[in-house]
């Protein structure tokens, strides 16, 4: 048994220590947002952020995650329904096709922006290079990036107005 | 749930459900209250199996087509919503569900359950056009392009259209006036003349009495109101917050979870294993020999995987671990070699007299092209959710082919394909892998074993290791140019020809044309990929016209040119493409330029590739893509599907490449086949024209010309001719590269 923290809310879990996130997040606590696609970090579909930072969920243990904060896909809808910037601008860009890898790569522009308000091409490619999309959105995705950024900064402005 | 024989569909099935189809609205027969079950509440009027209208005027479109992102959902409601006049703020969208006995559906199992004859007075019945819709739906089949130019065209616009008279009439007996002093608006009907309205709901009963026009009459494109826009896609907000469901989320209480593994080698078979040796590891419940693969069931996935990794399987090679790839390609090569010498070609193309204008050419190129195996690799691996209980078979998956895979999955499982319910979930790519019914199969026999439910998910090796493979192929040719740089001959033999049929021809003037080829069976599987035969023959085809042109000494586009003087649509398409990338403003010295042009699906798409190479390393910067697909839709999902073929051809180009090694499949998942990804992604740039042609297709028609054109514009930047995809395994450093490489 062990106890996991995802989008805020406790999980108890039985289950090997050792089984990869992905499918405790999948299989055990029934959050199926988050995607299945190589098992070995190379696609990048199964994306969830530990503390914030952008893991592959695929190869991480789920011993791993005990005592920090997974989120995931279903964990940044904020109450209430609002969508995070990054999910709205992926709205308005019309970003998705098939949709299978977008959570992956909604959770990597997530932590992206988090980490740099203002990304460069150079920036954008260095962090979503390692996920892969097959129905080709790469050109879209940066677009979205580069909005859901003006919006964050906008929203961060107004933050500091505010305060 | 009624059981479906073929003699049951006929007798009980046609007389109602032959209603609905054709649409005519529900009103009698003994299937209406089933049909209304699954498509309308009890108050909605039900005018045919594409179209609803609720009490609250909100229009729902019910489209037969899996959609896989190429938003195939929203640009069919489109047209019926447009021929309709609905309020497109209030329309729904629904796909036709697969899993009752839906009308069309009932038709379409006869077709799958193979030979069930329309009966001759159903045919009298009914208007031509209503039925040739229903073949072309009936078998919910997504692919070829087909959706939007066949489903579309044929069935959604005639529905819309027809419904719109029937509210026109209804609302013109109401008020006794005539159907000219009408007009329709936002799902209203409205009469100037008295000030009057009533909504499309308010009339909806009264016009479902009404017999809808069998040929009613279409708008022209200058009065449509959605076709040509681009509202946002119906399936997108799903897609952003994990909630859209794919066949691998599909969760029923009490499953369990497969993993699976075939005989490495295609032909092969299980010879011997130990299920004793991981019986007792965690959550493993049982092993099961399919013959050809190995699966184990356990109570989680990981179990699951981690067991039948433990599991020590011996495979039989069904005699076919002798075989390397530079065999395969060897045979292919002899096989031309013989043929060509023998004179038992199969002819595609024979006009004038290719041998002879070559012998009296001025100028004669020779050159061979090859290309690979290539594997779909959707994001989604291939999966099955299964459950076989109380004599039926429910399968949760995504399919490209629902009934296809219900009647594979009867036979598999000795069942009627009545007792065969497929419940289709979102695609999480499809690109042609998911029309063949192979994992389906295996989770359905899995879950025969069982009582519980069961969902298989393969590993990405497992899904890279048995796809259903683009073909590897030779294609050689010859061209004849005269003195004046003219070319007068075009001779091209290839190896192994599957559909469509026109992929290896060529749209350009050249008076003598000999297109050959011969058969040259392997035993590898081969699978419908993103475009088919096109995706190779564009890239052999454009290639040897931009040799064509370099040989004359002359610039590609302007030889291109030459050659559609007698072909204004594709002169167009080009036109455009080589306008908006600025062809022939200079380029940097390490810059080079490209361009082809392809018509597949009944869309000509033409592609300028701008690439830059220093020190052998390439890079893309920019794609510019002119489309005639005769009328656009839905634009900005045209440009979404041209730079997702764009992006999905440019991956198999720099590296898409399965090899067989020992009869197997070498490569396994993407580190050793790699995909393109962000950092290499060009920026695309789409320019649509509306020709006024029929409809073409928008999901493959992006993919063929890119090889080429990378291709010609790596010439362009090196003066090295690649000749052998894919791009990585030549170096690009090498200058004389043009001279030792001649395949």
């Amino acid at each position: 048994m062990i106890t996991l923290k995802i989008n805020g809310e406790i999980h108890s879990v039985d289950v090997d220590p050792a089984t990869p996130l992905l499918w405790v997040i999948r299989d055990y606590v029934g959050l199926t947002g988050t995607k299945f696609g190589c098992g070995i970090a190379q696609c990048g579909a199964c994306t969830v952020h530990l503390d914030g930072a952008p893991v592959r969920s695929c190869v991480i243990p789920a011993q791993v995650a005990i005592d920090k904060e997974v989120t995931t896909i279903e964990g940044l809808v904020r109450n209430g329904g609002e969508l995070h910037p990054v999910q709205q601008a992926w709205i308005d860009e019309q970003v998705p096709q098939c949709g299978y890898c977008q959570s992956g790569q909604i959770m990597s522009a997530v932590a992206l922006l988090d980490d740099n308000p203002s990304p460069s091409d150079t920036d954008i490619d260095q962090a979503m290079a390692g996920i892969i999309c097959r129905c080709g959105t790469y050109p879209r995705i940066r677009k979205g990036i580069k909005r859901a950024a003006l919006a964050v900064n906008a929203l961060h402005k107004e933050a500091a107005t505010d305060g | 749930m009624g059981k479906w024989s073929r003699r049951a569909f006929i007798t009980t099935g046609i007389a109602a459900g032959g209603v609905v189809v054709f649409g005519v609205a529900i009103r009698r027969g003994n299937r209406e209250a089933k049909v209304r079950e699954i498509v309308a509440a009890d108050d909605e009027s039900l005018f045919d199996i594409w179209l609803k209208i609720a009490p609250d005027n909100r229009v729902t479109v019910i489209v037969p087509h899996a959609e896989m992102g190429q938003g195939v959902h929203t640009a069919l409601a489109m047209m019926l919503a447009d021929e309709l006049d609905a309020d497109w703020s209030r329309v729904d969208i629904l796909e036709a569900p697969s899993d009752k006995e839906y009308a069309n559906y009932a038709l379409a199992r006869g077709y799958a359950a193979g030979g069930a004859d329309f009966p001759a007075w159903l045919i009298d019945t009914v208007d031509g056009i209503f039925f040739r819709a229903t073949q072309a739906m009936s078998l919910q089949i997504t692919g070829g392009s087909t959706s939007v130019k066949t489903t579309g065209q044929i069935a959604m616009r005639v529905t819309g259209a027809a419904a719109r008279a029937a509210l026109l009439q209804a609302a013109a007996d109401e008020w006794q006036v005539s159907v000219s002093e009408l007009k329709t608006q936002n799902s209203t009907v409205l009469h100037d003349a008295s000030e009057r309205s009533a909504t499309y709901a308010s009339l909806a009963e009264a016009a479902a009495r009404i017999s809808l026009p069998s040929k009613p009459v279409l708008k022209g494109s200058d009065e449509f109101n959605i076709m040509g826009t681009s509202p946002q896609r119906n399936d997108i907000p799903a897609k952003v917050d994990g909630t859209a469901k794919f066949g691998i989320d599909a969760t029923l209480p009490g499953m369990k979870y497969a993993a699976i593994q075939a005989a490495p080698v295609f032909g092969g078979a299980v010879s011997k294993f130990d299920p004793a040796s991981i019986q007792d590891m965690p959550g493993v419940r049982k092993v099961i020999d399919l013959d050809d693969a190995v699966a184990v069931i356990a109570d989680g996935y990981w179990q699951a995987k981690v067991a039948l990794d433990r599991l020590q399987v011996e495979y039989s090679d069904g005699g076919n671990s002798h075989w390397e790839q530079g065999q395969i390609f060897d045979q292919f090569a002899a096989d031309l070699d013989q043929s060509a010498e023998a004179g038992d070609e199969e002819t595609d193309v024979a006009s004038g007299d290719a041998r002879a204008a070559l012998r009296g050419a001025a100028q004669v190129m020779d050159a061979e092209y090859r290309v690979p195996y290539l594997a779909h690799s959707p994001m989604e691996p291939m999966n099955c959710l299964a459950w076989v209980h109380d004599g039926t078979c429910e399968l949760w998956t995504g399919t490209q082919n629902p009934l296809g895979f219900a009647k594979d999955v009867s036979k598999a499982l000795d069942m009627d394909l009545g007792d065969v319910t497929v419940h289709n979930q979102y695609l999480g790519g499809g690109f042609g892998r998911r029309a063949f019914s192979d994992y389906t199969v295996q989770a359905a026999r899995i879950a025969k074993s069982v009582p519980y439910p069961v969902k298989l998910i393969w590993s990405r090796e497992e899904d890279t290791r048995h796809d259903h493979y683009r073909q590897a192929s030779i294609s050689r040719f010859q061209g004849g140019l005269d003195a004046n740089g003219k070319p007068v001959a075009w001779h091209n033999h290839y190896v192994n020809k599957h559909d469509p049929e026109e992929a290896p021809h060529i749209p350009y003037a050249i008076g003598n044309q000999r297109i050959v080829y011969t058969e040259s069976k392997t035993h590898v599987p081969w699978g419908f990929w993103r475009s088919v035969d096109h995706s190779l023959h564009a890239f052999f085809t454009e290639s040897f016209v931009d040799e064509l042109a370099i040989a004359a000494g002359r610039d590609p586009y302007e030889f291109r040119r030459e050659l559609l003087q007698d072909k204004p649509r594709y002169l167009a398409v080009l036109d455009l493409a080589a306008e908006k990338a600025g062809w022939g403003e200079p380029l940097a010295e390490h810059q080079g330029r490209g361009i082809s042009i392809h018509q597949s699906f009944g869309t000509i798409v033409a592609e300028v590739v701008d690439v830059d190479v220093v020190d052998g390393e390439l890079r893309v910067p920019r794609v510019v893509c002119a489309v005639d697909a005769g009328y656009t839709i839905h634009p900005d999902g045209m440009a979404a599907q041209m730079e997702s073929g764009i992006v999905y051809g440019m991956t198999a180009a720099l590296y898409g490449e399965i090899s067989i090694r020992h009869g197997a499949v070498a490569q396994s998942n993407f580190h050793d086949y790699p995909m393109l990804r962000m950092d290499k992604a060009p920026v695309v740039e789409t320019h649509i024209i509306n020709s006024g042609e029929p409809l073409g297709g928008a999901g493959e028609p992006g993919t063929p010309p890119i090889a080429p054109a990378l291709t010609n514009a790596i010439f362009d930047a090196t003066g090295i001719r690649i000749r052998e995809l894919p791009i990585q395994q030549h170096d690009l450093k090498k200058t004389d590269f043009r001279e030792t490489d001649v395949a």
